[in-house]
């Protein structure tokens, strides 16, 4: 643990972070062209170390309405991954999966919620079995927590866990399409002591 | 003409009537609103975590926390010309953004910061004399130090001043 100073974990842990979530945001798409039986394009993820301040405005404001989706992670290590998409993607997203027998209204209701939790569970779990098979460590998923709020206010929770190790977050943002153009943001955040683990099975440290 | 003042998460910053500040989207972090009613100097700190001491590297960015935070602020006003016996305050956000039933102290963050608020601010001596803290969603919020009003956006809900 010598040479763990803040700077050393935080540049390993944002190097390995960065493969992880290429890797992971590709086979995430690659599971929901699955459920949703049609091609879905995927441009390369942009992995983004952001202040604080400059988060909100990335996915068009501190108040845009957002659906934020949060597991936390268990097995050989511990953390939590969160998913973001724009109101309207989660509802273009839920429609398609009902096979259009969404609703008009704003917002997503029971039905709706049910199904985007779904598309939750499919896409953070292909994104977890990227990271288990890169690193060979087990890593189960607890059944995922959905909120519809202010981007801002959603993304205070992984905002505070980066806050504990730094003054930056470290986003994926993976844009896709089917018909419409999806903007989904992953942010994937190990517990301190799992860096290690995780460094360490990559063969890193 | 007056101003809204815009603070960041994790940031600081002080305003004198009529113009105001503003934070955005406070989820589990904690707005502190702090006026000398006097003067009319006023100001907001959007703080993320409760205690600056037990993490490393802290010294970075003393907004981040909830004792360096205030503390910051205050001194901030006193360099304007407020006086601290005179200042009151009024505290929002703090809320639990997702709903784990088997969460560390992580998930209650909210609750934390808020009870850190509280605590530094009593060691100042300054009276909160209201707040919107808690519960499930989060707000968006604008002081005026002109008056003191703290007024509070969330969605699909009223606005609401406090």
């Amino acid at each position: 643990m010598a040479d763990m100073s803040l700077e050393n974990v935080t540049k390993n842990y944002l190097d390995v972070l960065k493969e992880i979530g290429n890797i992971g945001a590709g086979n995430a798409m690659t599971a929901l062209s699955q459920m949703l039986q049609c091609k879905v394009d995927m441009q390369v993820p942009q992995v983004r170390l952001l202040e604080f301040k400059d988060v909100g405005e990335l996915m068009g404001g501190e108040e845009q309405l957002m659906v934020g989706v949060y597991l936390a992670v268990e097995g050989d290590i511990t953390g939590s991954i969160m998913f973001l998409v724009q109101m309207d993607s989660a509802k273009h997203l839920v429609n398609k999966l009902m096979m259009g027998m969404g609703s008009e209204e704003p917002g997503l209701n029971e039905m709706e919620l049910s199904a985007m939790k779904e598309v939750s569970n499919i896409i953070t779990g292909a994104y977890l079995n990227s990271l288990s098979m890169l690193t060979n460590l087990k890593i189960y998923p607890s059944p995922p927590a959905l909120t519809m709020d202010m981007a801002g206010a959603i993304l205070s929770v992984p905002a505070i866990e980066f806050g504990t190790i730094g003054d930056n977050i470290l986003l994926i943002q993976s844009q896709f399409y089917d018909e419409v153009e999806i903007d989904g943001y992953f942010i994937l955040i190990p517990d301190l002591e799992s860096y290690e683990k995780i460094l360490s099975a990559l063969g890193l440290m | 003409m007056s101003e809204i003042i815009k603070v960041g998460m994790a940031d600081l910053k002080v305003c004198t009537a009529p113009n105001g500040v503003t934070t955005l989207g406070l989820g589990s972090c904690v707005g502190i609103a702090i006026r000398d009613t006097a003067t009319k100097i006023g100001g907001l700190a959007h703080v993320m975590l409760p205690d600056s001491t037990t993490i490393r590297g802290s010294e970075s960015n003393i907004a981040k926390f909830a004792d360096t935070g205030i503390a910051e602020l205050v001194r901030q006003m006193e360099a304007m010309g407020a006086k601290r016996s005179r200042m009151t305050a009024k505290l929002a956000g703090g809320a639990m953004m997702f709903a784990f039933q088997n969460k560390s102290d992580l998930v209650r963050v909210g609750d934390r910061n808020v009870e850190a608020a509280k605590k530094k601010l009593a060691e100042l001596q300054i009276p909160i004399l209201a707040e919107d803290t808690g519960a499930t969603y989060g707000r968006t919020v604008v002081f005026y130090p002109e008056t003191g009003d703290y007024i509070i956006r969330a969605v699909g809900k009223p606005e609401k001043v406090i």
